[in-house]
């Protein structure tokens, strides 16, 4: 049924060596090799494994497919090397390059052999295109998911680490908040501050957003669902680190904080705290004195 | 039938909400709750609701009844001892319980209502 895949596959592999070798040359001239990311003899290396994977496949079928069992070791290299190189730092168009590359050695051979006959040719060039195109294309997908994956991994690291409670003053906690608050976030925040608020038993709680870039109206509702919750639990709730920028955003927006105690810096926020507590602080002399 | 225990604590009274509230159970709580009320003369009470995993707003609602008929009897309602969990989801539900005051635990929710009734005393010998 297929012209193609009576010659393609022959031809690969009468002319293995050749190809091969203008292929590495190929790479080379491309710049996917780059010098102490990736050794030559690797790049030699790893363009033999997939051309004799290639040749070993194609004798039953040439149209690639990612879920089909014939291109499973093909698929499990082409990601291994896709991986590897997302890591490396190599860019999805250079990964992509490795096998796009391939295509000038084989169309110079097909033209080579097949010149007697134009319309074999272009049948052969078009299915060796489609190829090759499907299993670039599939690199670039397994690039793209190996990065989203390192995201993924960091935006969870972030989360735990950047939701410390820190107790000022025994029934006094401060949770200083730095970076942009998401829903999710805001749950992470409300549960570690909650928690906190019981195992301590304190009735204070300063919320500090000196570190928060920017408060529009979805922020703002996740602060104040955070005071609800420790108000619920019978703590109080005191907002501090208001620039005046967001203080005029805030404004701006319609946004009610009247239910809350809003300060401009932590230390106002923590004098507060100590008052409603019925501490103060003095001066060591003056209490000499 | 199950009951709710009222405990009577000097001149408030405890009130350990420790199974499941269902209709019944609350309608006879807030009948108790009143006639205890009245025959002792508390002047707070204190629900604690630290055994309950699960709050919805049918028990917000109780809560709720049971400050404002409180209130009418001269008596300060605190509900002490809610459960973080149950606390992010009475604020996902959008409740957050107006009028009702709240403290962390027994200790402290005491000590607020003792805060409550002096300050009741003075400004009712200002009046």
């Amino acid at each position: 049924m297929n012209r193609l895949a009576s010659r393609l596959p022959a031809m690969v592999e009468q002319y293995q060596q050749e190809i091969l070798t203008e292929w590495v040359k190929l790479q080379l001239e491309a710049g996917t090799w780059r010098a102490g990311r990736l050794q030559e003899s690797q790049l030699r290396d790893e363009s033999q494994r997939f051309l004799t994977l290639l040749v070993n496949n194609i004798q039953k079928g040439v149209q690639f497919d990612t879920r089909s069992a014939q291109w499973a070791d093909i698929r499990d290299f082409l990601a291994e090397l896709s991986r590897s190189r997302a890591t490396q730092g190599f860019s999805p168009s250079q990964v992509a390059t490795f096998v796009f590359s391939l295509k000038q050695p084989i169309f110079a051979r097909l033209r080579a052999n097949l010149l007697d006959e134009p319309e074999v040719l272009a049948d052969a060039s078009w299915e060796t295109t489609l190829l090759l195109d499907s299993m670039g294309l599939y690199t670039t997908e397994v690039y793209q998911q190996a990065r989203e994956s390192v995201i993924a991994r960091q935006q969870e690291e972030l989360i735990e680490l950047s939701t410390p409670v820190v107790e000022l003053w025994p029934g006094i906690l401060a949770l200083p908040l730095i970076g942009t608050l998401d829903s999710e976030r805001t749950q992470v925040v409300m549960e570690t501050l909650l928690e906190r608020l019981v195992a301590t038993g304190s009735s204070i709680a300063v919320i500090d957003i000196t570190g928060v870039p920017t408060v529009d109206t979805l922020v703002a509702q996740h602060l104040l669902k955070t005071v609800s919750a420790a108000q619920l639990m019978g703590a109080d709730c005191i907002i501090s680190g208001i620039r005046p920028q967001i203080a005029q955003t805030i404004v701006h927006l319609g946004i009610d904080l009247s239910a809350v105690a809003t300060k401009a810096s932590l230390s106002d926020a923590f004098a507060l705290a100590l008052k409603r507590r019925g501490l103060s602080v003095i001066s060591s002399s003056a209490a000499r004195g | 039938m199950d009951r709710v225990p009222i405990l009577r604590l000097g001149d408030c009274l405890l009130v350990t909400v420790q199974v499941d509230m269902h209709d019944e159970l609350a309608m006879t709580l807030q009948d108790d709750l009143t006639n205890k009320i009245v025959a002792t003369k508390a002047r707070g009470v204190l629900i604690d609701i630290s055994a309950l995993e699960m709050v919805d707003s049918f028990i917000g609602r109780m809560l709720g009844n049971i400050a404002g008929m409180s209130r009418i009897l001269d008596a300060q309602t605190v509900v002490v001892g809610m459960q973080p969990a149950v606390a992010i989801t009475l604020v996902e539900l959008g409740l957050s319980l107006p009028g009702i005051r709240t403290a962390l635990n027994v200790d402290a929710g005491l000590a607020l209502l003792r805060n409550v009734l002096d300050r009741s005393d003075e400004s009712s010998h200002v009046d």
